[in-house]
């Protein structure tokens, strides 16, 4: 106690220091008038930063809509039923991306069960079964490590593994498989997620009937948890439709007028179609259009794909 | 009287099942799925390291490190350091757009924005980051690079400024969703109590709840750094494939993703240099980006305030 007594006395020493140091009367009126312009400085400043604030947060919003505009614009004329449904020509006004559009297709009838299966698998594992243990705190950092690997290195695993390895070639098993390992952490983080939010008295409820665990979470802990791991599924395989660097390396050719057939068929998908198409503007300029109308098929793909996701997570919302 | 004996049997039933083979083998099986994941890092690791191995053997460390890079000529070599430079010189400039413009907006729809503004322009930011990097190469490439051109007319048709630039625009979202989060996860009495001692909103941000959420935004930029090295599609497309050693950014100038892509969309026949050279940048882009992912958590981890 006492030395708090003695802080107490030094501080009211200083309030007496400074008054007496302060006792000019015209010293104190400046220092109140300098205090009133600076405040007046600083709700000045600070009205200015939110303007500023705002209009950063604008830019955002400004570059989207340029983009669009941009994009839509050029492939006026260009996007029509003709270039949906016929096949790739080196003409541009022939030119159609119905081969493509097949490629991107066969691509997600790869990736979708492979990805589903892998991903929602491993999180019931980790959720379910795996407890605090070493081998779960394993996969997790091994998860949120291969979330941040590069696109590219992807491609390149998929080149010596899918590729060499297994002789697949760049054929669309190889490119979907590639794709299904670069989106499987999005499809496990969210899937945990979903099981996470399954409350746990449901589980105890079932276990008290004397239900096993797979029958507990068969019965009980998916189907509360499925609308959750359908977006988050939804999510993914957006980010693997528009997915690019990792084909590429597979090394898609350049233009190739068959439609794919089966799995094992050389193929191209729609990102790496817009990319060629880009690269090739320097030759034709007409292939920008192409390559702006790709993109429109590409951009109204995702956003449907993204409108069912935030569908099925609004209608799901469940209260427990 | 008969519900009860409908549960009873139930139960007795489920007893029995209990013994059943389907859960022994379930968690197995969940097991062996969810080491795919595993599986996938350590074949990245050894496919990375094994096929640079092949290459590190015709190409000497001290080749590998040096300016000249000439991978298809007659009397190859493979120096990387031109695209190191182009990475990191379209790195740095994407960083200068992202990082202001990203904190800044974090700042605004943290601290300043009404609710409403937030729900407006938070879903706007999540339509730019879902947004294929393919699209944004198209968009740098054709019409960021022309815009350009009007204001440095020695800006050659492919050059590291437009792609950076882009780049910096693509991690917009990412910086400031991620600093928006550290910053609103700062506790109200912090900022409560610098309102008290009459602090302006601008003060409370800059003075209170940055120091607080540094952790957080510091590990979004570092995370930002890392999306930036591995952005292959918009450099690819738009920055070329000069391998020339410049600091000029109005020239062409190749990344190590830049390389990966065009070195395998032509040729590289299996088994020469050229096509191990391609695993040996691979392993050092795989190296960077954990680096530097290792470093964001460190610092999440190292500096978090708690509260």
């Amino acid at each position: 106690m006492s030395s708090d007594e003695k802080v107490y006395e030094l501080d009211y020493n200083k309030m007496n220091n400074q008054k007496s140091q302060t006792n000019n009367e015209k010293n104190e009126r400046k220092s109140v008038h300098i205090d009133q312009k600076r405040i007046d400085r600083r709700i000045l400043i600070n009205q200015i930063s939110g303007k500023v604030f705002f209009s950063s947060t604008l830019f955002a919003l400004l570059v989207l809509s340029i983009l669009l505009y941009r994009i839509f614009s050029q492939s006026i004329g260009w996007l029509d039923l003709h270039f949906l449904t016929s096949k790739l020509s080196i003409f541009p006004e022939k030119a159609g991306i119905y081969g493509v559009i097949i490629g991107s297709l066969g691509l997600m009838a790869v990736v979708i069960p492979v990805t589903l299966v892998l991903g929602v698998s491993t999180a019931i594992y980790l959720e379910e079964y795996a407890g605090k243990s070493r081998v779960q705190n394993l996969i997790k950092v091994n998860i949120s490590n291969l979330a941040s690997v590069p696109s590219v290195i992807f491609g390149l695993l998929g080149l010596a593994l899918f590729g060499r390895f297994f002789k697949l070639g760049s054929s669309i098993l190889a490119g979907g498989l590639t794709l299904s390992l670069l989106v499987l952490p999005i499809v496990v983080v969210s899937s945990q997620e979903a099981l996470k939010a399954v409350p746990g008295f449901l589980r105890e409820a079932s276990y008290a009937m004397g239900a096993s665990k797979w029958t507990t979470i068969r019965k009980v802990v998916l189907p509360v948890a499925i609308p959750g791991i359908l977006t988050g599924a939804i999510l993914s395989i957006s980010r693997a439709i528009g997915e690019t660097a990792p084909l590429v390396v597979l090394g898609i050719p350049a233009l190739l007028l068959k439609v794919p057939t089966n799995l094992m068929d050389d193929f191209t998908a729609l990102p790496i179609q817009i990319y060629y198409w880009t690269l090739d503007t320097v030759l034709t300029p007409e292939y920008a259009n192409l390559a702006a109308a790709t993109i429109v098929v590409l951009l109204i793909t995702l956003f449907l794909m993204n409108s069912i996701a935030i569908i099925i997570r609004n209608k799901s919302q469940k209260g427990f | 009287m008969e519900n009860k004996i409908d549960v009873r049997n139930q139960i007795r039933n489920n007893i029995g099942k209990r013994k059943n083979n389907v859960d022994k083998i379930m968690p197995r099986f969940f097991l062996i799925m969810a080491s795919v994941s595993v599986i996938t890092t350590i074949g990245i690791v050894v496919t990375l390291i094994t096929d640079a191995y092949h290459f590190f053997k015709e190409v000497s460390i001290f080749d590998f490190f040096s300016t000249k890079l000439s991978p298809l000529s007659a009397n190859p070599s493979f120096g990387i350091l031109p695209l190191i430079n182009g990475t990191i010189l379209s790195s740095l400039i994407a960083m200068l757009v992202a990082i202001p413009i990203g904190l800044t907006s974090a700042m605004y729809l943290s601290e300043f924005s009404s609710k409403r503004t937030r729900n407006f322009i938070k879903p706007i930011l999540e339509v730019l980051a879902g947004i294929p990097t393919i699209v944004y190469g198209f968009f740098a490439y054709s019409f960021v690079t022309p815009l350009l051109m009007k204001l440095i007319p020695s800006l050659e048709a492919k050059n590291v400024l437009s792609p950076g630039i882009v780049m910096g625009i693509m991690i917009i979202p990412m910086v400031a969703s991620l600093s928006e989060d550290a910053m609103k996860s700062v506790p109200n009495a912090l900022r409560e109590g610098a309102y008290g001692l009459g602090s302006t909103k601008l003060e409370v941000t800059t003075k209170v709840v940055l120091p607080a959420a540094i952790s957080g935004i510091m590990a979004s930029f570092v995370l930002a750094i890392s999306r930036a090295i591995g952005e292959t599609m918009i450099v690819a497309i738009a920055s070329g494939s000069s391998k020339n050693f410049t600091f000029d950014i109005t020239h062409s100038m190749q990344t190590m993703t830049g390389y990966i892509v065009e070195f395998t969309s032509g040729d590289a026949g299996s088994g020469t240099t050229g096509y191990y050279s391609l695993y040996a940048v691979g392993l050092l882009l795989f190296i960077f980006t954990f680096i530097m992912n290792i470093i964001a958590q460190y610092i999440s981890k190292k500096f978090r305030e708690e509260y």
